[in-house]
């Protein structure tokens, strides 16, 4: 099997797409012969030709326009949207629109469309380029929203957003695009989009998180290991829809939650969660469910990010926490 | 139909003053500019590309943040806020650092801004301007609303705002110019059309052959000006400003230019979509040659005066960015500071949580 980073992951699932669907369309600002800003899109034009994976004008709008017209005439576009910052701009494309057509159609329409965007902090970019926006996709019913954590799974959820009827917006990570490799097959698979997926076992408390986070989380769990404490960590890979199923489960059985995201605190998955998870199993809890997460400023200016970011430290204070409620 | 199609179609011609070799190509235009105020237009381009020099350099070494280099856009940059009075107002996109600094922003701040630090963002009160815009075009309609601002108080002044040829493209440039058209709003709409918007060039950007056409539907007035000539951009941002605090209206200047370098310094490599011989060919267009020739020919301008200029532009530099460096690291507890007026009282306890993680 090939070792993969995130981001050659994310180009071969939209390669085998490219290659098993003729109706599948890859564009966006920069995404042809320069591969992308961040070479997302490498090669593809040249292996697909301009007329499957080209450049747009410069306009989020546009392409969110250009996304839901293409899909009317039987195509399944793959936009891409540079930063997940410059959503503001495709925002009524993708909640006031996409969101709606199935619903507003009485499903005589459908949006086969996944919007894939860079997005996450750490890596000291200008403003509106780090954002964690997930949350305000999530509160749109309608469209699905995937953030994968490794290229195994980028890989598999990319092929099935793409072959999801639905709008899915799909978020990379930029942190995780080169930061490490992983073992990924060559052919075409699936994962499964909402569905989580448990990335540790443990059974005194039970990490939640999705992105960079679930690195964070896999680090917190093995230093608390150290200290006796065993914690199951796991990867929602989809925010929305919310695998309850198997968080519930894992709540279960070690009866104490922390929340871990990268986003701020108000609103957000975290909070959305947590809600569900103690109206169906309060009398699981051991202990009220804890929350780390960003503070709820507008996202750092790139000199404090590293102290606004959360980080696996925050994660274990928080599960002491918990621990000895 | 088939004339009027074309009438349409031929309407929009460059303006220039000098041409490549510094030659006077249009005598009418040549901007009313006293030898002092020519001098003063050439030290300041000279002194901005030794700034973009060092701020590549110090951006590699680490000691700058984010930078989006400018070589190249000076004459279409320093042309048009020359011609600008101290009060108006300028809405600048985030390769319009050189404007800001020539309108009396520190340099020290403007190398705050590229480190991420909000205290580049500070700008002294002289400074009637916001810090450079991300999103592209949402400039565009802000200035609309400034200039109306203006216009609403009896002032006489303009505001004025920059994009690039890629910026047209955005729904929000349509209903800047419009806006600004619909309330005669005193506006001066400013596209640097370096041929490229990042990678992707002006040709796959849209069918117009100019940018400037744009203001036909928008009812402004609208100029197509060669951007490598400092006193065509200059006399074209003059006659825009005229017009304006005189209540008829803004106007479009595209200026055609190029930059030299990459997008910005994250990563762009520019041999991906642009020639050599392309390349080549703009830096024969280089502003500061000709402008320099043009001013030789006057017997205005030295080899003495260009180093003089160019030491004194790497001693403001050096200074500048220690200060910088001095400034102290901004943290958590700042930003939460910045978010209201009056802090509720979940972010007043948030404040206290990093008051005690950030003194230890």
């Amino acid at each position: 099997m090939a070792q993969m980073t995130m981001i050659q992951a994310i180009t071969d699932a939209m390669r085998v797409e490219l290659k098993n669907d003729e109706n599948v369309l890859v564009f966006g600002e920069d995404v042809g012969q320069n591969g992308g800003v961040f070479r997302a899109t490498e090669g593809l034009q040249d292996e697909f030709g301009e007329d499957r994976v080209f450049d747009t004008p410069l306009a989020e709008s546009g392409i969110g326009g250009l996304a839901i017209g293409l899909a009317m005439e039987g195509f399944r576009p793959v936009p891409e949207i540079q930063f997940f910052g410059f959503v503001f701009e495709v925002m009524d494309s993708i909640s006031g629109q996409m969101a709606r057509l199935r619903y507003r159609s009485g499903g005589h329409y459908n949006a086969p469309i996944t919007v894939r965007a860079p997005f996450g902090g750490g890596v000291h970019t200008p403003e509106l380029h780090a954002d964690s926006l997930e949350g305000l996709i999530a509160q749109q019913p309608g469209v699905k929203v995937v953030i994968p954590s490794t290229p195994y799974e980028a890989k598999g959820l990319l092929i099935s957003a793409i072959r999801d009827n639905d709008p899915v917006v799909f978020l990379e990570h930029m942190k995780l695009y080169r930061s490490f490799r992983g073992e990924v097959p060559e052919d075409a698979y699936t994962v499964e989009i909402g569905k989580a997926d448990v990335k540790r076992e443990g059974s005194d408390v039970t990490l939640l998180a999705y992105g960079a986070m679930v690195h964070s989380s896999l680090k917190a769990a093995e230093e608390l290991e150290k200290d006796g404490i065993s914690a199951e960590v796991i990867d929602l890979r989809t925010v929305s829809p919310v695998d309850y199923e198997t968080i519930l489960e894992s709540v279960k059985k070690t009866n104490r939650v922390v929340f871990v995201q990268e986003a701020q605190r108000q609103a957000g998955i975290a909070g959305q969660v947590i809600s569900e998870v103690q109206e169906r199993a309060i009398l699981h809890l051991e202990a009220p469910i804890l929350r780390v997460t960003a503070p709820d400023t507008v996202y750092a200016f790139s000199d404090a990010e590293e102290v606004w970011l959360p980080d696996h430290k925050d994660i274990i204070e928080r599960v002491n926490e918990v621990i000895n409620f | 139909m088939k004339q009027v199609l074309e009438n349409i179609e031929n309407q929009f011609e460059m303006f220039q003053v000098l041409d490549e070799d510094g030659k006077v190509v249009n005598k009418d235009d040549l901007p009313d500019l006293s030898d002092d105020e020519l001098k003063e237009l050439m030290r300041r381009m000279v002194y901005t590309r030794i700034l973009d020099q060092r701020s590549i350099a110090l951006n590699r070494q680490g000691r700058l943040g984010f930078y989006a280099p400018t070589a190249g856009q000076e004459a279409s940059q320093l042309g048009s806020q020359f011609a600008l009075e101290q009060d108006d107002f300028i809405l600048p996109g985030y390769r319009d650092v050189p404007q800001l600094i020539w309108q009396g922003l520190p340099l020290y701040q403007a190398f705050l801004f590229s480190k991420g630090h909000f205290h580049g963002n500070q700008f002294p009160d002289e400074v009637r301007a916001l810090s450079p815009q991300i999103i592209i075009g949402a400039q565009y309609v802000q200035t609309a609303g400034v200039a109306l601002g203006l216009k609403k108080r009896g002032k006489k002044n303009v505001a004025i705002t920059y994009t690039g040829d890629g910026g047209t493209s955005q729904g929000d440039f349509y209903e800047g110019i419009n806006n600004a058209g619909a309330f005669k709003a005193p506006a001066i709409f400013v596209v640097q059309n370096n041929r490229f918007a990042i990678s992707v060039p002006v040709e796959k950007q849209t069918n117009a052959k100019t940018l400037a056409q744009k203001a036909v539907a928008a009812g402004i007035e609208g100029i197509q000006v060669d951007g490598m000539d400092v006193l065509a951009v200059y006399a074209a941002t003059k006659f825009a400003r005229e017009r304006a605090v005189a209540g008829e209206g803004p106007t479009l200047i595209e200026t055609l230019t190029y930059r030299f370098g990459p997008h910005t310094m994250s990563g762009d490599d520019p041999t991906r979509y642009r020639t050599e011989d392309m390349d080549k060919e703009w830096e024969k267009k280089d502003p500061l040659v000709r402008f320099r020739k043009y001013l030789e020919g006057k017997k205005l301008w030295t080899e003495e005066d260009e180093n003089k200029v160019i030491e004194e532009a790497k001693e403001d530099i050096k200074k500048a960015i220690k200060q910088a460096e001095q400034q102290p690291k901004q943290k958590v507890t700042d930003l939460i500071n910045h978010m209201y007026e009056e802090l509720p009282t979940h972010l007043q306890e948030q404040k206290e949580i990093y008051e005690a993680k950030e003194s230890k």
